[in-house]
């Protein structure tokens, strides 16, 4: 656990350092959150992605200030706020459920956080009319929020959460309990609004697609602790473990060795005995001994006439999906590799059965850990 | 067969169904009606035929057509000259009981809204138990009750004997046989009849808008001011009626902890049924009171009414 001094990270928005959370007492105890460390930089659209279970509300919660911690630091803007109570923190929340509230009108919900910190009713009004426009919801101002369909409710919350300009915002799954047409469409205002307010965005949601299309960076967690922190393509073309890799898009992972380390890139010797060389994203993931390494099927390609093939397997299924065609072939180390777009795929090309050469480049693949 | 004449055989068979479905449902429907005739427009039909008798000499009535009753509510007759005379009497009684019903409305009120606050953010397993111990005194008779409150508040209960032993009084608080008592007393009653509708709609209340509340700058003053208590009102209306109107038309209470010389309206029928052997009479402030128990109950609708439609 670090101190106060956490306050030097630069342009950092959130600073979250050791930051722990256990919930209930000893046999019962759930440690939601294990020593968390993250950064999150000012004006980002910063995602937490993870599945269910894995403690990304109770992050949210506890920057929010709805939980304390057991143990670790919150600072915003390089302040401890650890034990400032919500109402002192400068940073809203959009509600899963958006907890609208039922006895007063879209507007008044709007003005709410304004009102209570005294603002005058001018100003008020002002900003109500502008969050309004800004979630094109003018025409609703005096309409009860259970008049509302889902997604005008979901503007409301974020209208509200907006108007009183906070330094963070934070959002827990807001768009999952809209139908998929609607999300899209909310997926690209969000980001729009993000970019218009300049507000540092913290985006929850177990979604890798609307990850990887809304943030600027991801953090993946996995029971109570971030795995990795970088942008979509780091993600997805650099995956460091091997969770990470499966989370995201489909991915081959095969089984080996690291036998030596050059320069950073290290030699692993698979099953059958072929040795490839990877790149480990980690530096637990060079460390010489078993190893996974994982290459997208969109990177691996067919061996040309005369090219060596990196590893060789025979044909088991063709699987044709319109945009795209899936090679699924056995390896000659007994695991199975996904090839996409094995290069122009004329029709019966490929049977069961055919034996086939495939390419890994060197730089795509990566030794996770 | 042609369609037509299927058409016209299943119609006929529907209509069978139907008529006997209605049959069916006048039999289930009876026992409740007959219920609801029994105890409620049979008493309340006899109440209203006795307001427009004129009394019997011995208790009763006899069956002679008069509307005394409601003009005596107002006004005396002079014995010699039949002219009326204004007489608030009965009117301040009245008056009084509804000055009385009200403040302990507002006391419960004040009393039982923590109360339920308290019990709804207990966690889930103990609430019952809280709640359990709300409806307690229920079990015991409100007649042995209010003995024992007069126990507790006379010159030399309880509460006197403590502050007297420990210095703080020399001479005890004569509490008994004041309005202070019937007041104290209503509130002792009625209670639990204001802790339980607020306690459900309390917990009712979704507990991410009280976090909402906070979320937005609202400190626990402001949540509860802006948040909770709002949501919970249709609570404390329920309360408020629920506690009003028996305490308006208490008798148990005023007649033991008031000691008789300060009259509610409830003592004040009694007394037309027994000492004053005024039947009509009696019958005719049971009927004022329920009409002021409607105008409660309207004003409520009204206004619970327009509320919903001024926000739609
Ligand atoms: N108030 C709580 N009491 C006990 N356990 C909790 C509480 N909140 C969360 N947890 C536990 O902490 C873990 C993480 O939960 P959560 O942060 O809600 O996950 P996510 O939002 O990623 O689905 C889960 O195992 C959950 O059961
Ligand atoms: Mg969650």
């Amino acid at each position: 656990m670090t101190g106060p001094e956490v306050v030097t990270q630069r342009k950092a928005a959130v600073s979250v350092r050791g930051l722990t959370k256990t919930f209930g007492e000893g046999e019962y105890a759930v440690t939601a959150l294990d020593a968390v460390e993250v950064d999150i930089r000012e004006n980002e659209f910063f995602t937490l992605l993870g599945p269910s279970g894995c403690g990304k509300t109770t992050l949210l919660r506890l920057i929010a200030g709805f939980e304390l911690p057991t143990h670790g630091v919150i600072a915003l803007e390089g302040r401890d706020i650890s034990a400032l109570p919500p109402h002192r923190r400068p940073i809203n929340t959009v509600f899963q459920s958006y907890a609208l509230f039922p006895h007063m009108t879209v507007a008044e919900n709007i003005g709410f956080g304004l009102r209570m910190l005294g603002k005058p009713a001018a100003e008020i009004r002002q900003t109500t009319e502008r969050m309004l426009a800004l979630v094109q919801l003018e025409a609703m101002a005096g309409r009860r929020t259970d008049q509302l369909s889902g997604g005008q409710q979901q503007r409301v919350a974020l209208a509200r959460a907006l108007a009183p300009a906070p330094k963070v915002l934070l959002l827990d799954e807001p768009l999952a309990a809209l139908d998929l047409k609607l999300r899209k469409n909310m997926q690209l205002e969000l980001k729009s609004l993000q970019a218009e307010t300049g507000i540092t965005f913290v985006f929850v949601t177990h979604d890798q697609e609307e990850a990887l299309t809304m943030s600027d960076r991801i953090a993946v967690m996995k029971s109570g602790r971030i795995l990795q922190i970088g942008s979509p393509r780091d993600i997805y073309d650099r995956p460091t473990h091997r969770f990470v890799a499966d989370f995201i898009g489909d991915i081959n992972i095969l089984d080996g060795t690291i036998e030596s380390l050059d320069n950073g890139i290290a030699s692993v010797r698979l099953k059958d005995g072929t040795a490839v060389l990877a790149q480990p994203g980690t530096a637990t993931a060079a460390r010489p001994g078993a190893a996974s390494i994982a290459i997208r099927p969109e990177n691996v390609r067919l061996a040309q006439a005369g090219e060596t093939p990196t590893v060789s397997g025979t044909v088991e299924n063709v699987v044709y999906f319109g945009a795209a065609t899936n090679l699924h072939i056995r390896l000659a180390t007994g695991e199975q590799m996904v090839i996409r777009n094995p290069g122009a795929v004329e029709e019966g090309r490929y049977r069961p059965g055919a034996t086939i050469g495939a390419v890994l480049p060197p730089e795509l693949i990566r030794v996770l850990e | 067969m042609s369609k037509q004449d299927d058409t016209v055989a299943l119609a006929a068979a529907l209509e069978h169904n139907r008529r006997r479905e209605r049959l069916t449902r006048f039999w289930l429907l009876a026992p409740a009606l007959l219920i609801i005739l029994a105890i409620s427009i049979l008493p309340l039909g006899i109440t209203v035929v006795y307001s427009f008798l004129t009394p019997g000499t011995y208790g009763g009535v006899t069956w002679e057509f008069s509307t005394d009753s409601y003009v005596q509510f107002l006004f005396q007759r002079d014995i010699f000259d039949d002219t009326l005379v204004f007489n608030s009497a009965y009117l301040s009684i009245f008056l009084r009981s509804i000055g009385l019903a009200l403040g302990a409305t507002i006391g419960a009120l004040i009393l039982g809204f923590p109360t339920a606050y308290f019990i709804a953010t207990k966690p889930r397993e103990q609430r019952n138990l809280w709640l359990f111990l709300i409806t307690l005194p229920f079990w015991t008779n409100l007649l042995i009750r209010t003995y024992a409150m007069l126990l507790i508040i006379r010159d030399e209960g309880i509460i006197n004997l403590v502050l007297m032993k420990s210095g703080i009084l020399s001479s005890p608080l004569a509490i008994l046989y004041t309005d202070t008592a019937v007041f104290i007393g209503l509130i002792y009653s009625f209670l639990p009849f204001m802790v339980l509708p607020i306690y459900a709609s309390l917990e009712k209340i979704d507990f991410s808008l009280v976090e909402a509340g906070y979320d937005l700058y609202a400190n626990r003053l402001k949540v509860l001011f802006h948040v909770i208590v709002p949501l919970a009102k249709p609570g404390l209306v329920a309360g408020g009626i629920l506690v009003f109107i028996p305490a308006l038309g208490a008798y148990i209470t005023p007649e033991l902890l008031g000691g008789g010389k300060k009259l509610m309206i409830g003592n004040m029928i009694a007394m037309q049924f027994g000492a004053s052997r005024n039947w009509p009479f009696g019958s005719a402030a049971a009927l004022i009171l329920m009409a002021l128990v409607v105008i409660v109950l309207l004003v409520n609708a009204l206004a619970t009414g327009r509320e919903a439609r001024g926000n739609g």
